[in-house]
């Protein structure tokens, strides 16, 4: 709710102590599923801190531009569903063409970006929150890289829990789930340094 | 797909194929919102209605929507349905949509509505659909307020915002925080699994 938040405490508050994942719980779903192997956590983290820069920025400048002009706030979800969708779809085109590795690792998951609620949830969070256009890209740059490094991360950390003893019924979600509950109780160390809310 | 009767879609979407303790769904909105009861049961309520009644639709214009942009043709009514939930939450009980802030909003992007859609409404009768959707939804409810109840009463010493817990109880201020949502799922992960796997050892 301060909108003469620095822009740089904005960058490094959505990295670490607000960071979209583990302090909003948003992207879970791919968080979770994609988070068993490390280069394809790597490009998911690399496709989303893209896609939400980008559909801030786009998504920033429909709701100011268009849909207050003409009243139109009650349709922010299915105009931000939207941009989201169609920026996802050229996205998608893109890194096929660039690099077919990357796109063939990815599979169902680069269009699923358009549903991990973190995109959207930032796009709600910049209008709730009343930040401008700088603050907002400032914004979505930095909750996207903050879950690149929460899901790169988790990928290395899985990477040990694999080969552990762990009790049967644990065994997979259970397990992750704590792991993830650890380190947002190590993100959360940082919030003394800064706090954007 | 073969159609499955009413009692064994329940049976699956309540307990063998819970969307949230089996198949991980839908978790991502939401755990933000299980530190009070009040907030989770009208949140979950929200969530029942939405995926009921997307699954419906979907399952009544399946005809009418050519495959390539079902996709987009699904959120979209899922995001009509949303749209009514915020509406009317922002009607009747202001100071709870406010304390949801976002996540109302988010319950478009929720996987088990986008997932129940995409796996059952395509391919099932209108109604049969709007069942599978229901009891889904609900069995996503309960899990989460089992969640709520626990965070609620250590975190605040309260149930529904009534005091439970007499009032020299210290409370375990780390409930209300992140971290414990995840803990707690996954501690009740832990015991409603293992209950399952005894029964299948049993048998």
């Amino acid at each position: 709710m301060s909108p003469d938040v620095g822009l740089i405490s904005l960058f490094f508050a959505s990295i670490f102590t607000s960071n979209i994942l583990l302090s909003n719980f948003l992207g879970m779903c791919s968080f979770i599923s994609v988070s068993k192997d490390f280069t394809s956590s790597n490009g998911l983290g690399l496709a989303v801190t893209f896609v939400m820069t980008v559909t801030t920025a786009i998504n920033w400048l429909v709701y100011h531009y268009l849909l207050i002009p003409f009243g139109l706030e009650y349709l922010r979800y299915i105009v931000f569903i939207i941009v989201i969708a169609a920026i996802v779809q050229i996205s998608e085109m893109v890194i096929e063409r660039m690099s077919t590795n990357l796109y063939m690792s990815l599979g169902i998951f680069l269009p699923l970006i358009t549903v991990n609620c973190a995109i959207l949830g930032v796009a709600l969070f910049m209008q709730i929150r009343n930040y401008n256009f700088l603050q907002s890209v400032i914004f979505g740059l930095g909750s996207g890289l903050g879950w690149w490094l929460a899901i790169v991360s988790l990928a290395a950390i899985r990477k040990k829990v694999d080969k552990s003893p762990v009790p049967g019924p644990l065994k997979g979600p259970g397990i992750t789930l704590i792991t993830i509950g650890l380190m947002a109780m190590a993100f959360m160390g940082f919030s003394g340094m800064l706090n954007v809310q | 797909m073969a159609q499955k009767n009413w009692i064994a879609i329940a049976k699956d979407n309540l307990w063998y194929n819970n969307p949230v303790f089996i198949q991980i769904l839908g978790i991502c909105s939401t755990l933000a919102v299980t530190n009070t009861l009040i907030n989770t049961s009208i949140m979950t309520l929200g969530v029942v209605f939405v995926t009921g009644l997307s699954a419906l639709t979907v399952s009544l214009l399946k005809s009418f929507i050519p495959r390539k942009v079902r996709m987009i043709a699904q959120t979209l009514i899922i995001s009509f349905y949303v749209i009514i939930v915020d509406i009317v939450l922002r009607a009747y009980v202001p100071e709870v949509s406010r304390a949801l802030g976002p996540y109302v909003g988010l319950i478009i992007t929720n996987c088990i509505i986008m997932g129940r859609t995409e796996a059952f409404a395509q391919s099932n009768p209108p109604l049969l659909s709007l069942w599978d959707g229901l009891t889904s939804g609900i069995g996503y409810m309960y899990v989460l307020l089992m969640v709520a109840f626990v965070r609620e009463l250590l975190g605040f010493g309260t149930l529904f915002g009534f005091q439970i817990l007499p009032n020299n109880f210290a409370n375990w201020t780390i409930m209300v925080m992140p971290p414990s949502a995840f803990f707690m799922l996954a501690i009740f992960i832990w015991i409603l699994k293992g209950y399952m796997f005894r029964k299948e050892v049993k048998k």
